[in-house]
């Protein structure tokens, strides 16, 4: 059985409404637990309280760069296949990316807040996470100013493509960038960083929560989308008659 | 010789069919007019053809390089002047003189106004000018006589006749009787696409109903 | 294509082309950032490279509607379309034009400005050398913006939308070839990379935009 076969909206709506219920289940139950079970965790002596943040920070930091080569792979597909569905996936997507961009940046800033002293620092990673969440605006305000559905699903693709080569070029400079201005990467909210055993689970766990819980959203937006084009259709077909 | 053949075309606006299963073709010499109701989808067909669109069904030949447009946008700069105006189409594509063109549409007494200063019929007639100055056969042409006048219309009329007889060959919209005896006219209604539920698909929102 | 690129400067030399605007644009930023920030010579003299660099990407992106805008309400970009000019070396060569009438000014004007946020003269050289480095690439990004939105209404701010974050790599590297130039350090680095960025740019780009262009001639 090949995916494209998705490719069909019918044959998405079909699979995707069987689907739905046990992602929400899924993302509910391990975002849930694995927030409980980290944030119950005894404190790490070392790093205090605010560490836990991490669960947070850190799967929603995951996605958001995920979601966008998720948006990638899903224009690329438009644009050489003319799959209808995965344009609509890109379009779909992205709000739940720009959100998840958004929380990544205020855990991060709450992570750093007791570090720096102030609420935000120009730190490598954030500010590149800064710039990707003005490429997620960007995509999302070209997909609501273009009428024709055709050409908006392929302008947005188009600046996809030239939004994730400037979207990479963009984090090397930052990190020249900054560089320069502090030594070492000590501010930064790595996090690669040392973490004990005993948050490592949790934080397994919160991961996949999140993925999941950007596929439970991912599905029900784009069945969305499905039914409105279908709305439209019928709408001009109406119009003609 | 054929210039262009058009074999079972249909094309689409706003995501509707307009007119499909569309044939023909267009020998050096010959003239193709199109009518039908407004809205049928002349404009969208002559674009398609010109390659500013793709068709939604159906195939194109047409001789490489052998392809002009003209539109109701004239595509005139008003702060050059008309012989400027002129030069530069010219120039791209691939050199020429423009005097002839200038005489042909009784432009000459003008040439070096700008050609923000001209009416709409002489804008009209500086855009047809253009046709000739790119030395193309194969001229589509879309409402070409809006804004002329009887006299101007007639001296288009003439310049198509050159064209024709020159070997060139004109497919055009138009509501207007050029007194083209020898261009055949084709009418576009019987190839109207069914519209309700037997509409069939064409654009993106279409894909899914 | 050398005609279309006589044509397009020809258009913005003479009148209603708007040319100079982009350098008293820059002129009025450069004058309105001491009111902002203090008249004081240490507080301007750290961010001038930065203000001037800031000020000559905000005064490019103001003509940039223009590049593709114009000639799609008249048809000309019907025409071009429909021309033996591919559509590719038409953006190059309106990007260029733009280049030329819009980002060269600013270039030659900059120094200028300099010395009205006390711009240390040992920047100076940098900072024409970036400015002259670097602007292709703004024309270029904003041809691609410009392509993406024309015909669109209110396309002017989202363009700038678009096109600013896809400045920030060359902001960053224009400005930091200028203040190692006047510390004596070495800016070879982000001068090879604010190059690198712009041949990149201007090679593949305008492939970018002409695709752009083909949807919205649609």
């Amino acid at each position: 059985m090949s995916i494209w076969e998705y490719a069909n909206p019918v044959k998405f709506m079909r699979t995707s409404g069987a689907i739905l219920p046990f992602a929400v289940a899924g993302a509910a139950a391990c975002t849930l637990g694995g927030l409980l079970w980290g944030f119950l965790t005894p404190e790490d002596y070392k790093q205090g309280s605010t560490v836990k943040i991490v669960f947070l920070h850190v799967p929603a930091a995951m996605m958001a760069i995920n979601i966008w080569v998720m948006m990638l792979v899903t224009s690329l597909i438009w644009l050489v296949r003319r799959h209808h569905v995965s344009a609509l996936a890109a379009k779909a997507a992205a709000p739940i990316g720009a959100v998840m961009t958004l929380i990544a940046l205020a855990t991060g800033a709450i992570w750093g807040q007791p570090m720096w002293g102030t609420w935000w620092e120009w730190d490598p990673r954030l500010t590149s996470f800064l710039i990707l969440l003005l490429f997620y605006i960007g995509y999302m305000a070209l997909w609501a100013a273009v009428e024709d559905p055709d050409s908006a699903a392929d302008l947005t693709s188009v600046l996809c493509l030239v939004g994730s080569v400037f979207a990479l070029l963009s984090r090397y400079a930052v990190l020249f960038w900054n560089q320069g201005l502090h030594q070492g990467a000590s501010l930064s909210v790595a996090p690669g960083e040392r973490m004990s055993a005993v948050y490592r689970y949790p934080l397994y766990l919160t991961m996949a929560g999140f993925f999941l819980l950007f596929l439970a959203l991912l599905l029900i937006r784009t069945r969305t989308e499905i039914r409105r084009r279908r709305l439209a259709a019928l709408q001009a077909r109406e119009m003609r008659t | 010789m054929s210039l262009l053949a058009v074999h079972d075309l249909a094309v689409a606006r706003g995501g509707l069919r307009t007119v499909e299963g569309v044939s023909f073709t267009l020998a050096a010499g010959e003239a193709l007019i199109l009518r039908g109701p407004n809205g049928i989808g002349k404009t969208t067909l002559l674009r398609t053809v010109a390659g500013l669109q793709p068709p939604v069904a159906g195939r194109i030949e047409m001789a490489e390089d052998a392809i002009t447009y003209a539109a109701h946008a004239d595509g005139l700069k008003g702060a050059l002047s008309v012989a400027e105006n002129l030069r530069f189409w010219a120039q791209v594509f691939g050199g020429g003189g423009i005097g002839d063109a200038l005489q042909a549409m009784d432009l000459g007494a003008l040439a070096d106004r700008p050609a923000a200063a001209l009416s709409a019929g002489q804008k009209r007639r500086l855009g047809l000018a253009r046709l000739l100055v790119t030395g193309r056969p194969l001229w589509v042409l879309d409402e070409p006589t809006v804004s002329l006048d009887a006299v101007s219309v007639a001296r288009f009329a003439a310049v198509v006749r050159a064209h024709l007889a020159g070997g060139g060959a004109a497919l055009m919209a138009t509501h207007i009787d050029l007194g083209l005896d020898e261009a055949r006219v084709l009418d576009l209604m019987p190839y109207r696409a069914q519209p309700g539920k037997a509409a069939r698909p064409a654009g993106f929102n279409e894909a899914f109903a | 294509m050398l005609s279309l690129l006589k044509r397009d400067l020809a258009l913005a030399t003479r009148a209603g082309g708007g040319f100079g605007l982009g350098v008293a644009f820059f002129l009025i930023l450069c004058a309105l950032v001491p009111f902002g920030v203090g008249p004081e010579t240490g507080a301007l003299r750290p961010i001038a490279p930065g203000i001037l660099w800031l000020g000559a990407l905000l005064s490019c992106l103001l003509s940039l509607d223009r590049i593709f805008a114009l000639d799609h309400e008249d048809g000309s970009l019907d025409l071009l379309a429909t021309s033996p000019l591919p559509l590719e070396g038409a953006v190059a060569v309106k990007a260029l034009a733009h280049w030329i009438s819009t980002g060269l000014p600013l270039i030659a004007a900059a120094p200028l400005f300099g010395i009205l946020l006390h711009l240390p003269a040992a920047a100076t050289p940098w900072l024409v050398a970036s400015l002259l480095l670097g602007t292709p690439a703004l024309s270029v990004l904003g041809a691609f913006g410009a392509a993406i939105t024309v015909g669109l209404r209110r396309g002017g701010l989202l363009l700038s939308l678009l096109v600013l974050p896809l400045y920030i790599p060359t902001l960053i590297f224009g400005t930091e070839a200028i203040r190692r130039g006047q510390e004596g350090g070495d800016p070879a680095t982000p001068m090879l990379f604010l190059a690198g960025i712009t041949a990149g740019v201007v090679a593949l780009v305008p492939f970018a935009a002409a695709a752009a262009l083909r949807v919205n001639l649609r």
